[in-house]
């Protein structure tokens, strides 16, 4: 266990780099985990759809609110899709409890190099960074422990939204039009496959995300469609040239309500 | 087998005390001018490279004069300490008291147990949530903390900087105030063309993070 850091300041940093992980891992408070093979793992909440396509100046990114516990519902309002940093975001299915945690650590990992740094890491440095926090998983998801996270934001060099889903593995792929992962992103791709067009508007690409979550939450029992009763809504960030937007509720409400309409 | 000379610890204390003195004294100075939504960062600084005041944490900004890589090595630490800190706990344990305690021990460790001792002055700022409320440290060479109000200035010219700003500084100034207050502070302490600023604010109109990087005509237009 880590020692609360007090007193004066260890000033030669444990490890060479700008890396807050390896940080973490030098002082032993790394949250990695390993279980015996063979340990029978209790269930946990999972969660589940997360989506997120590219349009005509950015990205968009959105999540249903359900997390699953075997058959049961185990959360209906948890969010799953979070602010990685000013340009990029990231969205989580799998085992909840670990892949809040890897976001926390990711989000904490860009902050502190852009401090140390004085410079933010490019779109391309963040998505591999995520890669092999997703390998270092590896041990835990041949478990049952799976985590696979979504990478979508803006790239300023190459100034266009851009998208990366993962494997369990760690293994990192640049998508052209829209990625999807968890229970419900077969369902969800087979809609974005038919609504998606090029060139898209924010209002459009905002419509089209809710529709497919919505579409995926008509047959995926693990998805979490609106529940405009009880407020229960998306959660949905754009990111664009002046950095990320996080839709409020007022905003998504509309989008919920057509898509609830419209989608059979 | 040679016998090392005796030197009395006032002597030595003092000795090194003057090196550091001098050292700092070559630099350019800093000042943080407290105004209505937050806290302006000043420094006279030619680079646009190299700089002197960063971001922490959320709500807290570091400044130091004097050598460069000692202040660099200085701020890392903070960083470290800090990003350590709100990740174990909560983002709500990082405070400015923390951190400049941790500084001060640090400079006063290395300061009697060195043989050469840090030639830095560091400065810690930070507002509260809604920015309404403005704090101020500085840690001087030997570890000595001051808790300040209202404005504060460290380098070689702080004392003539700080005689300014007591006159210049009123209570709730806009941020141009501040910016020209310091603009002038600076010209009467150092009687010569500044060679360049460096500027940032804590403001809290800025969200989580409140620092930003401003270039001196932003100010003039905000």
């Amino acid at each position: 266990m880590i020692e609360r850091p007090l007193g004066p300041l260890p000033l030669d940093a444990p490890v060479p780099g700008s890396s807050f992980t390896d940080l973490l891992e030098s002082l032993g408070a790394s949250p990695q985990i390993t279980i015996p093979p063979g340990t029978q793992v209790p269930a946990v909440p999972e969660g589940t759809t997360v989506l997120a396509l590219r349009y005509d100046g950015g990205v968009v990114m959105a999540g249903d609110r359900r997390a699953t516990e075997g058959h049961l519902v185990a959360h209906r309002r948890i969010r799953k899709v979070f602010p990685a940093d000013r340009f990029s975001a990231v969205a989580i299915a799998g085992v909840a409890g670990l892949a809040m945690d890897m976001v926390k650590l990711f989000q904490v990992e860009l902050e502190h190099y852009e401090k140390i740094e004085g410079l933010r890491l490019s779109l391309e440095g963040k998505a591999s960074f995520l890669a092999r926090m997703v390998r270092s998983q590896l041990p835990m998801a041949v478990q049952g422990l799976v985590v696979v996270p979504l990478f979508a934001g803006y790239d300023e060099r190459e100034t266009r939204g851009r998208v990366y889903t993962y494997d369990v593995v760690g293994g990192r792929y640049e998508e052209t039009e829209f990625g999807s992962t968890g229970s419900g992103s077969g369902l969800a791709k087979a809609y974005l496959r038919t609504a998606y067009e090029d060139d898209l508007g924010p209002e459009d690409a905002t419509a089209i995300a809710v529709n497919a979550l919505v579409a995926a939450s008509t047959e995926d029992t693990a998805t979490g469609g609106p529940d405009l009763k009880r407020g229960i809504l998306p959660n949905v960030v754009r990111i664009d040239p002046d950095g990320l937007l996080e839709l409020d509720d007022e905003t998504i409400f509309p989008f919920a309500e057509t898509a609830v309409e419209t989608i059979r | 087998m040679s016998i090392p000379f005796y030197v009395a610890p006032e002597q030595l204390v003092r000795d090194k005390a003057e090196f550091a003195r001098k050292g700092i004294a070559r630099g350019r100075s800093i000042v943080a001018v407290d105004y209505a939504e937050g806290l302006l960062l000043l420094a006279e600084n030619p680079s646009t490279a190299l700089h002197k005041i960063s971001e922490v944490y959320d709500r807290i900004a570091f400044a130091g004069v004097g050598k460069y890589n000692e202040f660099e090595t200085l701020r890392k630490a903070g960083i470290r300490q800090a990003d350590l800190m709100g990740y174990l706990y909560s983002r709500d344990d990082v405070t400015a008291m923390g951190l400049a305690t941790a500084f001060a021990q640090t400079l006063g460790m290395i300061f009697t147990r060195d043989p050469k001792p840090f030639e830095v002055e560091i400065l810690l700022a930070e507002i509260s949530e809604d920015g309404s409320e403005h704090r101020l440290f500085r840690v001087t060479y030997d570890g000595t903390l001051f808790d300040e109000r209202k404005y504060v200035a460290i380098g070689g010219k702080a004392e003539q900087l700080m005689e300014a700003l007591d006159d210049l500084w009123s209570e709730d100034m806009t941020l141009e105030q501040a910016f020209n207050a310091g603009v002038e502070a600076f010209s009467r302490a150092e009687g010569r063309e500044p060679e360049g600023w460096e500027v940032a604010v804590l403001d809290g109109g800025n969200g989580r993070r409140s620092f930003r990087r401003l270039s001196a005509d932003e100010i003039g237009t905000s």
